[in-house]
């Protein structure tokens, strides 16, 4: 027990320098020429139109949850006008961050730690290295770019789905307007709820894609590590958007 | 650049993976248009050394010189630079799953060369033809036999004109006519582009064909070198081995 708790605490170290040295590598070719614009979008459109339909359905079922467990506690004191200002700020600040950020870890964070994973165990990553391509370019920049604007723009959509998601659960219970749904919730949210949740999302899309490149890139030897990649990937990626998250908190407090 | 006609000049090369000494002490040199072949059982570290001259594997000691520069000293950008004379044929074909054929080729030339796109498609239809594929250019990888891949994977390293070229067992595992193509092609770019090459294989047929010079890997150095009728004549069980299978 003794021998097993430095040798973890060692490998852990390990892994979060290599991953420092990447994210620093990230940032010091991601504006150098030439850049592969082509590929970035199509990484953004796959990104994008993978986890479209998952993040829709989530959403939406997230807020028409939410709005509808709100509902019998409200109730009683005639309270569910308040419906919308609540739900809008729980969905904005933290439930659509965290749980959108969460499934595309799953989702975008396992797809790239195994493409990736596998393109390195089939040396394709050797490939492009020796015909004097550079692969980090090429494969993670153009990633973690993508993953870094598209994850933000999945969680703003979903945010939007998960509050008509709510505004259909209100429906049930009596006639709500849309106008009027929608009005109170832009009465609700300040500046200081949207940007703050806004900003972190970046870091998470950031992580979600630095992690599975660096998964992907750092894959050993043999089929079973394309598996071991991937899902260390959505490991650590989603443990890192829930740190995220409580030090985005922390910090909002603080400022605001 | 070349150091006296010297093209690679391998120092006492030594490289383990954990406990397991791979390579102990390699001495290899190979000359301006020369093709030498490697000789080894599987296992014995010959792809780790092809990887110790790209730059892709770093050596535990000792050096490689590659056009008369130490690889281990370069900056990545000049490593970089250098790796655009140096063609690898993978052992595995390594193509890019994603991509068709067509831009398997186009991948590297697009980044490395200034060619415009009718430049570039017509270098793209002579490789192929080159590698007798020229049909399978708008195939998937998937969509491609192992032995047809072998010769794509050869075609995407000819693409780029390298000086050197470093084959990794660019017939294992093909019929009989395949390897004797390839075999010739290995010739036929010599020939043509007078490069180097360094061939690593353990089919006598293709060593035959292409070498100036075999070198014998065993247990992590060269035991023995001299051209194929040499060692056609040698006492030596372990050399004697290899021509047996013929
Ligand atoms: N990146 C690596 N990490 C750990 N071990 C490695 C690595 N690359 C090669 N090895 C080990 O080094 C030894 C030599 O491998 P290598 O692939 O060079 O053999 P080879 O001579 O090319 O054999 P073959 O003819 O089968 O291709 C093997 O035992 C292999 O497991
Ligand atoms: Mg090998």
């Amino acid at each position: 027990m003794e021998e097993y708790f430095p040798k973890s605490l060692n490998k852990i170290l390990v892994e979060i320098w290599g991953l420092y040295n990447f994210s620093v590598r990230y940032f010091r070719e991601v504006l150098k020429p030439p850049y592969e614009v082509k590929e970035l979008l199509r990484q953004f459109f796959q990104i994008g139109n993978k986890s479209f339909g998952l993040v829709s359905i989530t959403g939406f079922i997230i807020g028409f949850v939410l709005a509808l467990q709100a509902i019998p506690t409200l109730e009683p004191f005639g309270a569910t006008s308040l419906i919308p200002a609540m739900i809008s700020i729980g969905i904005v600040r933290e439930i659509g961050p965290v749980i959108t950020g969460l499934i595309c870890a799953g989702k975008i964070g396992s797809g790239i730690g195994a493409e990736l994973g596998s393109m390195k165990v089939t040396e394709q990553i050797d490939a492009m290295e020796v015909s004097a391509c550079n692969p980090f370019k090429f494969l993670a920049v153009t990633r973690v770019t993508a993953a870094a604007l598209m994850i933000p723009l999945l969680i703003i959509y979903a945010d939007t789905i998960a509050m008509l998601g709510g505004y259909l659960a209100l429906n049930i219970i009596g006639d709500v307007s849309l106008t009027l749904f929608f009005s109170q919730i832009f009465d609700t949210l300040t500046y200081e709820d949207v940007i703050p949740a806004t900003i972190k999302t970046f870091f998470f899309g950031f992580t979600i894609g630095i992690v599975g490149c660096y998964k992907g890139f750092n894959a050993s030897r043999g089929t079973e590590s394309v598996g071991i990649a991937a899902n260390t990937s959505v490991v650590i990626s989603s443990l890192m958007v829930i740190v995220w998250d409580m030090i985005a908190v922390q910090i909002t407090n603080i400022i605001f | 650049m070349e150091t006296n006609g010297i093209v690679i000049n391998i120092k006492n090369l030594k490289k383990s993976f954990g406990s397991a000494e791979v390579l102990k002490d390699i001495n290899l040199q190979l000359g301006l248009g020369e093709t030498l072949v490697t000789l080894g059982k599987s296992g014995s570290g010959k792809s780790v050394m092809l990887k110790c001259i790209v730059g892709l594997i770093k050596p535990d000691s000792g050096t490689v010189e590659v056009l008369g520069r130490n690889i281990s000293e370069l900056s990545y950008e000049e490593l970089q630079y250098k790796r655009k004379k140096i063609g690898f044929v993978f052992q595995s074909g390594a193509l890019y799953d994603s991509m068709s054929v067509r831009q398997n080729l186009e991948f590297p030339l697009i980044r490395n060369s200034k060619l415009n796109s009718d430049e570039i498609d017509n270098r793209v239809e002579e490789v192929l033809n080159d590698v007798g594929l020229i049909d399978a250019i708008d195939k998937m990888p998937s969509e491609l036999s192992g032995g047809m891949r072998k010769r794509i994977g050869v075609a995407r390293t000819i693409i780029l004109n390298p000086e050197i070229m470093l084959w990794d067992e660019p017939t294992t595992g093909l019929d009989p006519e395949t390897t004797r193509e390839i075999s010739h092609l290995i010739v036929r770019m010599q020939e043509k582009y007078k490069v180097s090459s360094i061939v690593v294989t353990h089919d006598m047929i293709c060593a035959r064909i292409v070498s100036d010079r075999i070198a014998v890997l065993k247990d992590g150095s060269y035991i023995k070198t001299g051209t194929y009728s040499e060692l056609e004549k040698t006492e030596d069980e372990f050399v004697r081995s290899f021509f047996e299978e013929v």
